[in-house]
C-alpha cells in the first residue's frame, strides 16, 4: 500500500478526530489520487470510480469516532474504498465468488513464454511505454483474477487480507493469484522478448 | 501436495515460493528442480521480476480537476481547494 506521501504529510487523527476541517481537507490531498486510481482498476468506469472517491470519504468520516488507530489512517481509508468499488461490483453482479476452481496444471503451463527478459535495462523496464502495457495487461485479466491481484501485489494486503475482503477461501486467493501472475508473466514476457530482439539488432 | 521435482510441480508452487510461504523442503526441492532446468529457472526470475514492476510506484498522476472540484464540492472543502494547509501544530 502507498503510504508514504500520508507519512510524510503527517495527518493528526486527534485533530480529524476533533473535527478539524482543514486537517480533513490535507488528508484528502493526501489520499483522493490513490482512492480514484485503485476505484478506477478496480471499475474500469471513470464515473464509478468518482462515485467510490467521494462515498470512501463520506463513509470514513462516519466511521472515525470508531476508528481506534489499529491500522494506518491510509490502509483503514483504502479499505474503505475497496469495499466500496467492490459493493459496485457486486451490484454489477460480476461474481466474485463462483465455485472453487482446481487449477489444471497442464493448462497453467499452456503456452508459457521462455524469454529471459530480467535484464533489460531499469530504464527501459519502467519506461513511459513500459509501464502503459504493464496496466493494459491487468486490465485484460479478467475481473475475478484482476481483483485479487490487485489487492495482493499492487495494494500489498497479505492472503488472509484479501481473502477475507472478497469473501473468498485463502485456497481460492492463492489459486487465483498464480494464475493473475503467470497470466502477466506471460504477457510481460511477449512484450519484453520484443524490446530485447529490438535491442539486439540495433 | 504436488512433486516440485517437475515442471508441471514448479509452476503450481511458483507464487508461494516467491512469496516465501513454501516450507523449507518443498522450497529446497524447488531450487534443485531449478539448478537442472533452465526453462523453470527463467520462469521463477521473470516471475519475480514481473511482481516486482508492479510493486514499483506509479510516477505521481495527478487526480483530474474536474474530478477533484467535485470531490472537494461534495465534502465541503470548496474553501481548501487548491490552497497549501500547513500542518497541524
Amino acid at each position: 500500500m502507498t503510504e508514504e506521501s500520508l507519512n510524510n504529510s503527517n495527518i493528526s487523527l486527534a485533530a480529524l478526530k476533533a473535527g478539524d476541517r482543514a486537517e480533513f481537507a490535507r488528508l484528502v490531498d493526501a489520499t483522493s489520487n490513490h482512492i480514484y486510481r485503485l476505484a478506477l482498476k478496480i471499475l474500469r468506469d471513470p464515473q464509478d470510480a468518482e462515485d467510490v472517491l467521494q462515498e470512501s470519504y463520506i463513509k470514513a468520516l462516519r466511521a472515525l469516532p470508531e476508528f481506534e488507530g489499529r491500522s494506518s489512517l491510509s490502509t483503514w481509508l483504502y479499505r474503505i474504498a475497496v469495499n466500496e468499488a467492490l459493493m459496485l461490483l457486486r451490484k454489477r453482479r460480476v461474481n466474485l465468488v463462483p465455485v472453487e476452481e482446481d487449477p489444471d496444471e497442464d493448462d497453467l503451463q499452456a503456452g508459457m513464454v521462455l524469454t529471459d527478459w530480467r535484464f533489460l535495462p531499469e530504464d527501459e523496464l519502467l519506461s513511459a511505454e513500459s509501464r502503459r502495457r504493464l496496466e493494459q495487461a491487468v486490465d485484460t485479466l479478467p475481473e475475478t483474477l484482476r481483483v485479487v491481484f490487485m489487492l495482493r501485489d499492487m495494494e500489498g494486503l497479505s492472503i488472509r487480507e484479501t481473502a477475507g475482503m472478497l469473501g473468498l477461501t485463502e485456497t481460492a486467493v492463492k489459486t487465483r493469484l498464480l494464475r493473475a501472475r503467470l497470466k502477466l508473466r506471460n504477457q510481460l514476457s511477449v512484450y519484453f522478448g520484443e524490446r530485447l530482439t529490438e535491442n539486439s539488432s540495433e | 501436495m504436488t512433486e516440485i521435482s517437475n515442471c508441471k510441480g514448479l509452476v503450481s508452487s511458483i507464487s508461494e515460493y516467491l512469496d516465501g510461504e513454501l516450507p523449507p523442503e518443498l522450497c529446497a526441492e524447488l531450487e534443485k528442480h531449478m539448478s537442472e532446468c533452465e526453462n523453470c529457472t527463467i520462469v521463477v526470475n521473470t516471475m519475480r521480476k514481473t511482481i516486482d514492476l508492479y510493486r514499483q510506484p506509479a510516477p505521481d498522476n495527478p487526480l483530474p480537476d474536474e474530478i477533484k472540484s467535485r470531490l472537494y464540492a461534495r465534502l465541503h472543502l470548496e474553501d481548501y481547494l487548491d490552497k497549501q494547509i500547513p500542518e497541524h501544530p
